[in-house]
């Protein structure tokens, strides 16, 4: 498993167990569940391309 | 906002259900507190994340902790895997995972079963609150 499969997997779990507990109806709970993904993963990629720079 | 929480509770009660025992069922088995409640979809929807994260973080031969009293670390580390409920039990009595980290990734698959752990107590406490009409559906 990559690094980046691993965080598409924790994202896709983290972001459904989110969208459930945190939203009363169901469609805010997948739009909030989306969000909770893209947030998830767009930071770790963010994060990433910081630590990248701070290398070079 | 009294009466919606009022009118949440009356909802909820028609399941039969108390909401400590939805609170237990859902902390040992994922998923059980909401179908308790006769919500099968949501239930699913927790079963397979929280036993999704619990059996990658297995595969990927991540530290199962068990009780201690050493680093805080390891300490917390219990406490979050202990959340997993029946999945934890399983591992210690069949002995799945590692009693430490030995190869990269492990240390991934010890955060997905402490984090698998951590899911399931938000989990359970949603079904609680569902229960007893802290939260309206």
């Amino acid at each position: 498993m990559t690094h980046f499969n691993a965080v598409l997997l924790f994202a896709l779990f983290v972001s459904t167990v989110f969208g459930i507990t945190m939203r009363s109806e169901p469609k805010m709970m997948i739009r909030f569940g989306a969000y909770t993904f893209a947030m998830l993963v767009g930071s770790t990629i963010v994060a990433s391309w910081l630590m990248w720079i701070i290398k070079r | 906002m009294t009466t919606q929480v009022q009118v949440a509770a009356k909802a909820n009660s028609g399941t039969g259900a108390s909401a400590y025992l939805v609170l237990a069922a859902g902390w040992l088995v994922p998923g059980a507190g909401h179908f308790l409640l006769k919500k099968p979809i949501r239930g699913t929807l927790l079963l397979i994340s929280v036993v999704g994260m619990f059996v990658i973080g297995i595969s990927l031969e991540g530290k199962i902790y068990t009780p201690n009293t050493g680093d805080l670390l390891d300490i917390l580390g219990f406490v979050g895997q202990l959340g997993s409920g029946i999945l934890y039990m399983l591992a210690r009595v069949f002995g799945w995972g590692h009693d430490s980290v030995q190869i990269a990734v492990a240390d991934y698959g010890t955060k997905f079963i402490v984090v698998a752990g951590l899911l399931n107590i938000i989990s359970a406490v949603d079904a609680h609150s569902l229960a007893n009409g802290r939260k309206a559906s």
